[in-house]
């Protein structure tokens, strides 16, 4: 009885095999160009990781380099499995997109020193001191900051039309975790607020996930009801923006224009663009260099962006606003955490240990205030701003 | 036979059939395959305008196209079978387990706890056993409450173990953030990933070696236990007819915990598995929807352990082969997800036609 079902089963699989010989035939192209591999953990319907598959294509376009995309990766075994399996397909750089993909990275840069393994947002790549496993992030923190000076001119606007008091002025923003990289996130875009409204205050409220767009959109409502006049978000669904939208409620956006979902209430978004980086490290190993262990883009190398402004919701004045800070921004003239800008327990901040090198007891380890001013994403790419500053009320 | 009846004769009836002969049944399976693979091609054709073979061809390279991917093929069938497995003899008694999932996890949350607290405090091989012991006990336990509750108060046990899923996720989010590093990211990443601590052995250069023939232990040891103990045998007349169980003096209550046990116990390891065999980290994904899809594996399977290979063969291939097609194609999962649906359909469909028989309304009967 056995023998019958194991003796179908294998003719299934050789029909099966069959097939594929015939098909495979003019697969193989015989391209002798330069593989990347690239690790996604959702597909395109998460605007975090279409922002990713965006970029590579754009990158490996340019570059002439041949891309394969492996999308809905978890954060687990299967990111080491895909990643490997890139690597037998003759890739000579991997990229990982997700936070927790590094650790499972890490271990196929160690087993393959020839391959270069890219991981984007991950903390590692300065304290593993492998050659071949590098970090990179942006200086998103500059475009938060822009986006926030957007906000700041829409409340503004709110405040003149009489809609409510420059002391009721509070904003509202979604974040995912109560992680540095959100925090770091929230805290410019309300000091980019803060520039051209003194007087504005935020809450802020934690989903505890990536991409849940029922909490997210539940977590933009509660914001909504407790006052919030202007929402901004760091999650990767469409929750927040839509539940803006229909409570008539504007949006601060990020990774990319929500206009066509939200064209009355979506005011500008702020990204970051990777190609920039996609196309150094192709061009690093195509000339046989060294890839950066940790790779910040900023506004000058182009990863840092804003998109159009949505006239129809934002303050007239907008665009010349966010102009004038970027050019403020570049030539040096402000930074985004100058600690005289904000205070902590009502005190400025003049020194602080922050967790760079991080550890399990979560100790401070790197001074990273220098003449005033607390210097993000310098001692590796992901941010390590995780201060609570005055202004800011995190609900639970 | 008058006129008057056979105006009223339907179009076609359905009536059971005899157990057909083996290889009936199979020829039916296979035709139901080979249809499958004409509609998903067709479907493929009219949507995307891809040669189905070539699709085709991709699902079995993505799935066979090198030694790696047939060993990452035969984890997954041997992770699925494991869930599957642990599913079966509850179901057998018509225990409608459907916390796998939560059970899984539990077992993979003692393994991570035992790792992240004991990591380098014992020896490692003391560990080990901590660690395979605790993840016992914690799958057993959590089966065993929704069949203690089963059992005394004759509760809803679909619902109650369907919950206990839940109860186990926030369980494992909160200690997600327990053992977060960085401070707020609520991510454990590779536990002891200097150390090793705890990390199940590898046998020779093959990573998944252990993991595949624990299962196929579990799956001997299945095949005997519901076959052949006294255990198996009681728990099938539970299954088929309480009261009868009853009548022959079998302590109902008793047999629904103790397989309950057993149930949980086989997801308890395979929560050791994944956490301390192969992943090395805990998230609330970490059981993949596997105590879902096993219950699939395991009713296809007809609760045979033996059987089970196959089925859970097929549903892994598939899953696999659709990843391959998403990434060769540069197609939404979406799609694949299509391709698979279909041919479930009709592996699913042809078991009506194997138990069921269609009889035609018959046009010769008019002939005299």
């Amino acid at each position: 009885m056995f023998k019958k079902v194991l003796s179908i089963a294998l003719a299934a699989l050789m029909v099966l095999s069959l097939a594929a010989v015939f098909a495979g035939c003019d697969t193989a192209t015989g391209d002798e160009s330069m593989k990347v591999g690239f690790i996604y953990l959702h597909d395109e319907n998460s605007t975090y990781d279409n922002n990713f598959l965006t970029a590579a294509k754009e990158a490996c376009e340019k570059m002439g380099v041949e891309m394969i995309n492996k999308t809905n990766i978890d954060e687990s075994d299967a990111c080491k499995e895909a990643a490997l399996d890139l690597v037998d397909q003759g890739c000579d750089i991997v990229f990982a997109d997700s936070f927790g993909h590094e650790d499972f990275m890490i271990e196929a840069a160690k087993a393959n020193p020839e391959v270069q393994f890219l991981h984007a947002t991950g903390t590692k790549a300065h304290t593993e001191k492998l050659d071949n496993f590098h970090n990179a992030f942006a200086s998103i923190y500059e475009g938060r900051y822009l986006a926030g000076v957007a906000a700041g001119m829409k409340i503004n606007e709110m405040i003149e039309e009489g809609k409510f008091t420059a002391d009721e002025a509070k904003m509202g923003y979604v974040g995912a975790h109560p992680y540095a990289e959100v925090k770091s996130g929230y805290t410019s875009f309300y000091l980019g607020a803060k520039s051209v409204c003194p007087t504005v205050t935020m809450e802020v409220t934690f989903t505890g996930s990536w991409y849940d767009e029922t909490l997210e959109k539940e977590a933009a409502n509660k914001l909504i009801s407790d006052g919030c006049v202007l929402i901004s978000q760091h999650a990767d669904s469409m929750g927040a923006p839509t539940a803006c939208e229909s409570a008539k409620v504007p949006n601060v956006s990020y990774n990319g224009s929500t206009v066509k979902a939200c064209p009355n209430t979506f005011i500008v978004s702020s990204k970051i663009n990777w190609a920039p980086y996609f196309e150094y490290a192709i061009q690093c190993v195509k000339d046989g260099k060294a890839i950066d262990t940790d790779w910040t883009g900023t506004l000058a190398t182009g990863s840092v962006e804003l998109t159009e402004v949505n006239e129809k919701a934002a303050a007239e004045g907008t665009q010349e606003a966010i102009d004038a800070a970027k050019a403020d921004l570049e030539a040096g003239k402000i930074s985004v955490f100058d600690t005289a800008n904000f205070t902590v327990d009502g005190k400025a901040l003049k020194s602080y240990k922050a967790d760079v090198d991080s550890d399990p007891e979560f100790k401070g380890d790197t001074e990273v205030i220098t003449d005033g001013v607390f210097e993000e994403s310098k001692y590796r790419s992901a941010p390590y701003f995780d201060i609570d500053i005055d202004g800011i009320t995190v609900i639970k | 036979m008058n006129s008057k009846t056979k105006n009223h004769e339907p179009l076609f009836h359905i009536a059971k059939r005899d157990t057909l002969p083996m290889y009936k049944s199979w020829a039916i399976r296979g035709l139901a395959i080979l249809f499958a693979l004409i509609v998903a091609g067709i479907v493929t054709m009219l949507l995307t305008g891809e040669n189905p073979l070539k699709v085709y061809s991709t699902m079995v390279s993505g799935a066979f196209g090198s030694s790696r991917r047939i060993w990452s093929l035969l984890q997954s069938l041997a992770m699925l079978l494991c869930v599957s497995l642990a599913v079966t003899p509850a179901f057998k008694m018509r225990f409608w387990n459907i916390g796998a999932e939560g059970q899984v996890l539990i077992g993979g949350l003692a393994t991570a706890g035992c790792m992240i607290t004991l990591g380098d405090k014992i020896p490692n091989a003391l560990l080990i056993l901590v660690m395979i012991v605790a993840s016992i006990v914690a799958g057993a336990i959590w089966a065993l409450i929704p069949a203690f509750f089963k059992a005394k108060f004759n509760t809803n046990e679909t619902l109650f173990t369907l919950m206990m899923n839940y109860v186990a996720i926030q369980l494992v989010s909160y200690f997600e953030m327990l053992w977060e590093n960085p401070k707020g990211s609520s991510n454990i990443g590779i536990i002891n990933q200097s150390t090793h601590a705890g990390w199940l052995p590898t046998i020779g250069n093959f990573e998944y070696l252990l993991n595949v023939l624990v299962v196929l232990g579990l799956t001997i040891f299945m095949y005997i236990y519901l076959k052949y103990s006294k255990h198996g045998y009681e728990l099938t007349v539970v299954g088929e007819s309480e009261n009868t169980a009853r009548y022959i003096g079998l302590n109902v209550k008793k047999v629904i915990m103790r397989t309950m046990l057993l149930s949980g116990a086989v997801c308890g390891i395979a929560g050791l598995l994944l956490v301390g065999g192969t992943n090395h980290t805990i998230t609330t994904t970490t059981a993949g929807g596997r105590g879902f899809t096993a219950i699939m594996v395991s009713w296809l399977a007809k609760f045979n352990p033996i059987y089970m290979i196959l089925t859970a063969f097929l549903i892994a291939f598939l899953e696999v082969g659709s990843g391959a097609i998403s990434t060769v194609f540069g197609l939404n999962e979406s799609f694949a997800d299509i391709i698979t649906g279909i041919i479930l359909f009709f592996i699913i469909g042809c078991e009506f036609f194997i138990n069921y028989k269609l009889h035609f309304r018959s046009r010769h009967k008019e002939v005299k």
